[in-house]
């Protein structure tokens, strides 16, 4: 039995992208040669700025996004799901292991069902139970671990604040007794005060249901308090990789430093400048060529080399990835 | 001295289906030349309200009290009859920067158009003069290939561009005040530290007020000189930057602190305020926040007080329920 419930091989998405019907079809990569190995029972983060292909890389994990080359490798208790060649019988299956919490709580719930019939769907939909009997049970069980009252699973959504619906599509997402979960940006629409809540709630239910979670997040802050291992991702690569206590104090990656030094600091006497970055973040379709991250770098040489390195993540310490143009150019 | 703007007993109100809704209950607040003023709070705390109500872009069922002010220049905003009258303030006097950049242009006419548009509108001056100006500004913020830049369209720039292009409209015509709406909440971390630092470096050459308005509070202390907290329309805590977030003293200020994740101190528990904000329609008597108060009475006789500022120190402004209620 393995000790990973997810391995990511050299995984690589494509998208086809043609800007008009005469020009040439191009191929856009969301996600490069990404290698990453989920422990189970781990909150794994990961952390990037738009368009870093962070969504793309949790959906294809989910198989909802096509893979282009490499394989993602789901492990069971019993089998394995191999995401590459999997057929939709097996998808079915799959989908009951692995499921998925959204960004926006607003848009995620069907307006004109009742917050029972929200959680019981994908019940219904997967087959799982049986009787009405055995599915309100079911809901009302899941209901409770998600802290929802169960007057409320008369209502509809409209009767609910953000972080009470953000409970219901939680509820929703574990109705089927899953172990893995991608949680795309589920704190990111939520006031702050609410948010903690919710970050309390899916630790708390991670220890009692056993959950493994992929965890992404554009705050780095919320990734540092909640996840045990992070990646931080740049144009569709990975460029560093660890554990988060490690990460956050021993920064190795040029980017990952700038991206913690963007964050403000909530002392107002601690002025320390941000590591300005250049420039923005460039387009996927026509990505610099060797390291990706050497166009807003600021230890890039004048000559440009970095324009021919392979990347390649490299174990600096135990357990620590760092990017090879990274690891040597601070 | 006269304050630059200065807000007195302002409530809002708003007509809806549903009754009538109050968005902003007695806020009074002052801003010199050259300060920035954070309002934060979360969502529906009213904070876009307040600064909507400066530039009386609040909609049609919005009813304002009888003895508010809106103090800019020793004219009273929320006096004005005629539409001139309002045209000085906006985009004159008064800049406003939204939250979304891409809702903010219009998506059919040339970033340069809209630019030249609104300095003909305010500053007497010809097409070439106003073209030179935008240029310039567009220069000023940072944007390489302004020129180019110029004759874009808002879809043609990216998000942080976009804001930068936003900004130099807003400040081309040397407004006296500016007001921010969430300028940052929109862009990635790198791309916020940019245009944060831009901000502030023309706040200080231009000398202008500026009332900043996020629920980040890591921004507010980057940017603030005072900030004001507020919760369902009230503000409850106000002072200096520095002494409201060191020394927070009233309960929701308090939370909100405690809630945030702080990436220097991964081992502190994250805590949530309890319950979740009440829906405006049912906007609770007496203290607003008795709620979701970890001190609130059993007994409920925060339901009975009245709300209100009083001076605790020197500068820092405290709502009446929560001066002793952390006491008892």
């Amino acid at each position: 039995m393995s000790e990973n419930i997810v391995s990511v091989n050299n995984l690589s998405v494509s998208f086809d992208y043609q800007e008009n019907f005469l020009s040439k079809k191009q191929k856009i990569k969301a996600v490069n040669n990404i290698n990453i190995k989920i422990k189970k029972g781990s909150f794994f983060g990961l952390v990037g700025e738009s368009g870093s292909g962070k969504t793309t890389l949790g959906r294809a994990i989910l198989g909802a996004n096509k893979i282009s080359t490499g394989n993602v490798i789901f492990h069971d208790d019993e089998r394995d799901f191999d995401l590459t060649t999997i057929n939709s019988k097996e998808m079915k299956e799959y989908r009951k292991k692995a499921q998925l919490i959204f960004q926006d709580p607003y848009a995620a719930l069907s307006p004109r069902m009742t917050v029972r019939d929200i959680i019981a769907e994908p019940l219904e939909v997967m087959k799982i139970t049986n009787s009405r009997e055995e599915t309100d049970a079911r809901v009302r069980d899941i209901a409770a671990k998600c802290r929802l009252n169960l007057e409320h699973l008369r209502r509809f959504p409209h009767a609910f604040s953000g972080g009470q619906r953000q409970r219901i599509s939680i509820a929703r997402a574990l109705v089927s007794n899953p172990k893995f979960i991608v949680a795309d940006e589920s704190v990111a629409a939520l006031d702050v005060s609410i948010q903690a809540d919710i970050l309390n709630l899916l630790k708390q239910l991670q220890h009692e249901l056993n959950l493994t979670y992929l965890f992404i997040s554009h705050d780095l802050s919320v990734v540092a308090h909640v996840c045990d291992i992070v990646a931080v991702m740049y144009l569709g690569h990975i460029v560093e990789m660890a554990p988060s206590r490690e990460l956050f104090s021993n920064p190795k990656h040029p980017y990952t430093k700038a991206l913690l030094s963007s964050i403000p600091s909530i002392d107002p006497e601690n002025k320390s400048k941000a590591i300005e970055l250049e420039g923005e973040i460039p387009s996927a379709m026509n990505p610099p060529s060797g390291c990706v991250f050497r166009t807003r770098c600021p230890h890039a040489s004048p000559d440009g080399k970095e324009g021919n390195i392979e990347m390649r993540l490299e174990e600096v310490e135990p357990d620590h990835w760092v990017d090879r143009c990274g690891v040597s150019c601070g | 001295m006269t304050h630059l703007l200065e807000i007195n007993n302002l409530d809002v109100k708003f007509d809806t289906d549903e009754g009538r809704i109050t968005a902003i209950d007695n806020v009074s607040l002052t801003l010199d030349q050259g300060k920035v003023l954070g309002i934060v709070g979360e969502s529906g705390s009213g904070k876009s309200v307040t600064a909507k109500s400066i530039m009386q872009l609040n909609p049609g069922n919005t009813i304002y009290n009888d003895n508010a002010e809106i103090i800019i220049d020793d004219e009273d905003v929320l006096k004005f009859t005629s539409k001139n009258d309002l045209k000085k303030i906006r985009g004159g006097k008064v800049s406003m920067i939204f939250q979304e950049p891409m809702a903010s242009f219009a998506p059919a006419i040339k970033i340069g158009s809209q630019m030249v548009e609104q300095l003909m509108i305010h500053k007497p001056m010809d097409k070439k003069e106003a073209k030179n100006i935008s240029i310039d500004m567009l220069n000023r913020v940072g944007i390489a290939d302004a020129e180019k830049r110029f004759n874009q369209y808002a879809f043609e720039l990216s998000g942080g561009m976009r804001q930068r292009a936003m900004i130099a409209m807003a400040l081309s015509t040397m407004p006296k005040l500016l007001l921010a709406d969430e300028p940052t909440t929109a862009l990635d971390v790198t791309i916020q530290a940019q245009v944060i630092n831009l901000m502030k470096d023309i706040i200080k050459e231009y000398n202008m007020g500026v009332i900043f308005i996020t629920h980040d509070l890591g921004v507010i202390a980057q940017v603030a000189d005072d900030v004001a907290v507020m919760y369902l329309g009230s503000v409850v805590e106000q002072g200096p930057v520095n002494e409201i977030l060191k020394n927070p003293m009233h309960p929701y200020t308090k939370g909100l602190i405690n809630a945030l994740p702080d990436i220097n101190n991964l081992d502190a528990p994250l805590t949530p305020i309890p319950g979740n904000i009440p829906s405006p329609l049912d906007r609770p008597s007496g203290c607003v926040f008795r709620t979701r108060c970890p001190h609130a009475s059993k007994e409920g006789k925060e339901e009975n007080i009245e709300m209100g500022l009083v001076e605790v120190k020197p500068g820092h402004w405290l709502d009446k329920c929560g001066v002793d209620c952390g006491k008892i």
